[in-house]
């Protein structure tokens, strides 16, 4: 597939896998059902025998399985993220998609053969961080930190010895990814480690008069007019009260969308597009995936490609963003 | 039991020069600390005190304390790539290391890891260790039993010393966005460095009057200050060594004395954190990331049946 546009479709169900490859997928990312990959929701994620069934159906179609391994092992317990890695090696992965030191390390010297991704989990963001991933682990593609504009994301695809996979669509986080303590500071369970940014457990939704306000922990993450749709208490996505202010203090409840700048993230020399979404459903990955798969035949024709209001409709809170990708989004 | 060391971690606000100044004049001429951590972390738009850096240097060598250049923990910008490569190519410094851009300049070398770095388990430890490495100052998310383990791993490796952050507000989140400007209603580029007019940071409550987290800049910071105190017995049983204390406003050289006392033994970690607390009587305290907890918590537990 080299010289084309990759694009690379999450699956948290084998139903979703398969809706991804119906939709036109080139590549699709899952994880195992543990917390060895950065979205670990009950309900989630692949057993070893699912694992293996589906690298299989998607082979027979010529398309390709990543396989997320990109949390980072609490010391003492990195047993679970090995034999993670050895399956997925073993269950045919083209890719396994790693963040930790510890874990690059282990796979480099474990299965010298394999092609490692570096997860937007490890945060490279200059072709400085990029090659020493690359120089000491062999790391052939990187997920690009989503900090960056779609300048400096052309500038470093073409100063850096791999290949560079951006997202395209999704919930996004507004932190430097991998690094963000937030929901550990109010939870005690963190994506770093446990896989799980504001874990459901810790949801709760409140009435208070004609009001409900959704909380993580015991901290008001935001409230909605009773009888209204709530949304989900992401931290950085709430409403905070900040210089004698209300706000979005972070980031609003949008959605990345940058379907109407592929043809420039091909001139930037991008070689996959990813779409987030590992905890949606088969509906989410069938509407996405076919739209992104219209654009980017569109774009390798050459022709205009005009976006379906389908895809908005699938946005978080219908509403969509560029993100860092502009630079005033800073 | 090896003797156990301070350091003053870097300031992580944008203060006045003169104002720095001050902070390492006392810090120099008064406080038992082993070692200095100086340089911009947070914002490389920020104006460099150079005068007054340059003077820090000076007056705490003379002191004989270890002067620590580190590293911005966001790299992204040709700027911010040339900055940090000069830094880095002035052979004579310690360079503390906060991104992996700086660990691939510095790889090869004798060097520090600072806090920004993820390191959880042994195995990311030789890595860098095996670049260069030979102290690393761990998260703030780390538990006394991931810590225990990283220190008896590090006990293996042939130069290998771990620091923990055991007071001030912990960093939690560091994004290409300013949450300073935009609490101001403006962008990054036309900051206005507003970020100048809190000297401990933004306070950030929630939708109920809660206080919650403060923000620095492009920086999200806890709310509540990690005081470690009163686990200290506990920390060097783990053998962990080297404790950070984080510059605020307040009165840093009394911070300073009353871990040394609670380290040499002097004083009662409990009677530590009681001082400590009337020191700084505007801060919420917490640790509860060292206790396996949420880190905005204040849990003493353990804390207590150590100390008895």
């Amino acid at each position: 597939m080299s010289g084309r546009l990759t694009l690379v479709c999450p699956a948290g169900t084998p139903a979703a896998f398969d809706a991804a490859l119906e939709a036109g997928a080139d590549a699709i990312y899952c994880g195992f059902r543990d917390e060895t990959n950065a979205r670990n929701f009950p309900g989630l994620n692949f057993s070893r025998a699912e694992m293996r069934a589906a690298v299989g159906r998607a082979h027979a179609l010529g398309r390709h399985v990543y396989v997320a391994i990109n949390t980072f092992p609490r010391a003492g317990r990195l047993a679970p993220w090995i034999a993670a890695l050895d399956d997925a090696v073993s269950a045919g992965a083209d890719a396994v998609i790693l963040a930790d030191l510890g874990v690059l390390s282990v796979a480099a010297r474990r299965h010298p053969g394999q092609r490692l991704h570096l997860s937007v989990q490890a945060a490279a963001s200059t072709p400085e961080a990029i090659g020493f991933y690359h120089e000491v682990f062999g790391v052939r593609r990187v997920v690009l930190p989503r900090v960056l504009t779609l300048a400096e994301v052309a500038a470093l695809s073409r100063e850096v010895p791999v290949e560079t996979e951006v997202f395209a669509f999704g919930g996004m986080c507004v932190m430097a990814e991998g690094r963000c303590q937030l929901s550990s500071y109010v939870t005690g369970q963190s994506p770093n480690t446990h896989g799980v940014c504001s874990p459901p457990d810790d949801v709760h939704y409140e009435r208070r008069g004609g009001e409900v306000r959704s909380r993580l922990g015991d901290v008001t993450v935001d409230s909605f007019p009773a009888g209204r749709p709530a949304g989900y208490p992401t931290l950085c996505k709430g409403r905070f009260n900040a210089n004698g202010r209300l706000s979005h203090l972070f980031e609003d409840p949008v959605s990345l969308n940058v379907i109407e700048q592929i043809p420039d993230l091909v001139a930037a020399g991008v070689a996959a597009l990813k779409i987030e979404g590992r905890q949606r459903g088969k509906a989410y990955v069938t509407r996405v995936v076919g739209e992104f798969r219209k654009a980017i035949d569109a774009a390798e024709a050459g022709r205009h490609n005009r976006p379906s209001a389908a895809l908005a409709a699938q946005a978080e809170g219908r509403r969509s963003t560029v993100g860092a990708y502009d630079r005033r989004w800073r | 039991m090896r003797a156990a060391r301070l350091t003053l971690g870097p300031l992580l606000f944008n203060w006045p020069a003169e104002r720095v100044a001050d902070l390492y004049r006392r810090i120099a001429d008064e406080a038992p600390v082993d070692g200095v951590v100086l340089g911009e972390v947070v914002c490389a738009k920020r104006p460099v005190p150079a005068r007054a850096l340059a003077e820090a240097v000076e007056r705490l060598e003379r002191a004989g304390k270890e002067v620590v250049f580190a590293t911005l923990a966001l790299v992204m910008q040709p700027r911010e790539r040339r900055t940090l490569r000069e830094l880095v190519e002035q052979a004579d410094r310690r360079i503390e290391a906060n991104d992996a851009t700086a660990l691939a300049l510095l790889r090869g070398r004798p060097h520090l890891v600072g806090p920004y770095v993820g390191v959880y388990n042994e195995a990311a430890l030789a890595v860098l260790a095996a670049g260069g490495a030979h102290r690393v100052c761990l998260g703030p998310e780390l538990s006394l039993d991931m810590i225990g383990r990283l220190a008896a791993a590090a006990l293996s490796l042939p130069d290998m010393a771990l620091e923990v952050v055991a007071f001030g507000r912990l960093p939690l989140a560091i994004s290409a966005r300013c949450y300073h400007a935009r609490a101001h209603g403006l962008h990054k580029d036309g900051c206005r460095f507003v970020c100048g007019r809190d000297p401990d940071g933004l306070a950030v409550d929630t939708l109920d009057g809660e206080p919650f987290l403060a923000v620095n800049g492009v920086q999200v910071l806890s709310g509540t200050h990690a005081s470690l105190m009163r686990d200290l017995p506990a920390l060097r049983m783990a053998g962990i060594d080297r404790f950070r204390l984080s510059p605020h406003s307040g009165d840093m050289v009394a911070v300073a004395e009353l871990f040394r006392a609670a380290l040499d033994g002097r004083i009662d970690p409990a009677e530590g954190q009681r001082r400590l607390a009337s020191a700084f009587p505007e801060a919420r305290f917490a640790n509860g990331f060292l206790q396996g907890g949420a880190g905005k918590f204040w849990l003493d537990q353990r804390a207590a049946a150590t100390v008895g």
